[in-house]
């Protein structure tokens, strides 16, 4: 019998090793898991056959291309697209012999902190079903909360990774921007988009994130990583530096069970040795927001203009070409990418381009500074990942500026390119709390050791109490 | 700032979207409380801070100049509406009501 809910990636390796379990076996464990949970959960919007790999099964969010296999990015304008490439990523998964367990449900084009902008409905937190589980990578994050997958990739560009696993109590990291490839990634803001592991432990996903990293020529954004990826082992953390944005304690919102889960998980890197003072982020925390709300939207109204009706997806017949690519666009796409389609055209048009998208440009240089300047003296950056913990699902969903402040703490360091590791701390009234690490450039393996010592020592449960 | 319906008409056409009437009227609400949110990057005096595109120290990517396969034509039409030959089929561009 597989304990889905609690075996690790790096568990099932070792079973597979031994020859305790196949490869095929754990698929069928997984998939069944869903067909026990997943009505309820709704984490996959379409589950694959074994694909004859020999090592760990995972689950891919839909907007990572899987040839042969239906790619949405939760929207119905790409509404039975199969691709005929594999994104790089989705290749290296296979070329380490990880088979596909299914795709993951997502925000449509992965904007949103909740799944409930997906055209396919919202998934739910397997800690608490009426509850969202994060979003965009909700699907990702419920599926390996709720044992329906052991490990699995999430794209992350202002907190899509690092919110839900905090949401939903898994390891989740965003890394550096360019280490890792989005060729075949259905795109949403790429100067910000990143491709990132999820899991339910650090070592698990630096193990991941070792596997899909590194250069490739379909993507001219992609660098060599300057060190190798090493999976932690430590258990203290004597000489890290911690620094602590000053500005998180005056910031609104912030629910008291997740600022005792912050304070708590401080004093315990306190206790393992690292030092712990405060830094100073006051752009990031003001300015963050409304930089990202400009950026992302404005580069996310060109990404989404190849969505005419021509190359893929339905087609809403038309006299002309104009109004069969404009009434296409109107039946397929949802609320969101419209909001931001429209708020991004618009940053952009002639006469508004310098006063707003030029001058966020503008501000994304002073955030870059701001940070570079606080790593300079800390290792490490530690923050709350959410304000919240899981909100009822209907909470934000009619307020847009509320959906969009979930992302206040995750948001500035995307900006600035910089890596983010969320892990959980700790439980408030019963939900999984995040931490964030933020680390330099490439600083990975910074984050990796200093949020394994942290898990150590915290000890925290994975598995929702509802299902052990 | 205040958005109004000719503006979000404008913008639509811009972005190729042909917007339902309820759906002007909401996105006319909405896109003023954002844009109001937004707006406050013009509060600082950036001058003389360059823009950033992208967060990377990367300029002028070549790729090796090695011919490769791409995608066979069936391939590349496999998820199309509307094929006709080796060429996508639309509607025609212009149609008895044409307008700029």
């Amino acid at each position: 019998m597989i304990d889905t809910l609690r075996l690790t990636a790096e568990g099932a390796r070792r079973l597979i090793e031994r020859r305790e379990v196949s490869s095929a076996e754990l698929h069928a464990a997984y998939v069944a898991a869903a067909g026990q949970r997943d009505g309820e959960l709704h984490a996959y919007l379409r589950l694959v056959d074994h694909d004859g790999g020999a090592g760990v099964p995972i689950a891919l969010k839909d907007v990572i291309s899987t040839k042969g296999v239906e790619t949405t990015a939760g929207s119905r304008i790409l509404e039975g697209y199969v691709p005929v490439f594999d994104a790089t990523v989705a290749a290296r998964c296979k070329a380490a012999g990880l088979p596909l367990i299914g795709k993951t449900n997502t925000d449509e084009f992965a904007m949103g902190s909740s799944t409930e902008n997906s055209a396919y409905g919202c998934s739910r937190n397997p800690w608490d079903p009426t509850r969202v589980p994060g979003g965009s990578g909700g699907g990702t994050a419920a599926a390996i909360a709720g044992g329906l997958a052991p490990w699995g990739l999430g794209s992350d560009t202002g907190g899509s990774i690092k919110q839900p696993s905090a949401l939903c109590g898994n390891v989740g990291l965003r890394p550096t921007y360019g280490t890792v490839s989005r060729y075949g990634i259905v795109a949403f803001a790429s100067s910000l988009d990143q491709i990132g592991p999820v899991g339910k432990t650090v070592r698990d996903v630096a193990l991941l994130y070792s596997l899909i990293s590194g250069p490739d020529a379909n993507d001219s954004t992609t660098v060599e990583l300057p060190e190798p990826v090493e999976l932690p082992s430590n258990e203290r953390l004597d000489g890290l530096r911690i620094g602590i944005p000053t500005q998180i304690w005056d910031l609104q919102g912030i629910e008291p069970g997740v600022r005792a889960s912050f304070e708590a998980a401080v004093e315990t890197a306190r206790s393992l040795g690292a030092e712990v003072g405060d830094c100073d982020l006051p752009l990031s925390f003001d300015y963050g927001m409304p930089c990202y709300y400009l950026i992302a939207p404005a580069e996310a109204s060109s990404n989404l203009a190849r969505y005419d009706g021509v190359r893929y997806g339905p087609r809403v017949e038309a006299p002309t070409y104009r109004e069969m690519v404009e009434k296409t666009r109107d039946a397929g796409f949802g609320d969101e990418p419209k909001r931001r389609i429209m708020l991004g055209t618009y940053a952009l048009s002639a006469g508004y381009y310098d006063a707003y998208y030029g001058q966020a440009q503008r501000v994304r240089t002073l955030l870059i500074r701001e940070h570079r300047d606080a790593l300079e003296r800390f290792d490490v950056i530690a923050t709350p990942t959410s304000p919240t913990v899981a909100f009822p699902i209907g909470d934000k969903a009619s307020d847009p500026l509320a959906m969009y402040a979930c992302d206040v703490m995750t948001i500035p360091s995307c900006l600035a390119g910089l890596p983010g590791l969320n892990v959980p701390s700790g439980l408030s009234d019963g939900l999984p709390v995040g931490l964030q690490l933020i680390g330099r450039q490439f600083g990975e393996n910074t984050l990796f050791r200093a949020g394994h010592a942290l898990e150590q020592a915290l000890g925290f449960d994975g598995v929702p109490e509802r299902l052990r | 700032m205040a958005i109004d319906r000719e503006t979000v008409l404008r913008v639509a056409r811009l972005a190729r979207l042909e917007l339902r009437p309820d759906e002007v009227d909401r996105l006319t609400g909405e896109l003023d409380a954002i844009l109001y949110a937004v707006s406050k990057v013009g509060e600082l005096d950036l001058a003389g801070v360059p823009p950033t595109s992208h967060p990377l120290d990367l300029v002028n990517v070549w790729a090796d100049d090695e011919p490769r396969h791409s995608l066979a034509l069936d391939e590349t039409f496999a998820n199309a509406r509307a094929r006709e030959g080796d060429l996508f089929r639309v509607p025609p561009s212009h149609g008895p009501e044409v307008s700029a």
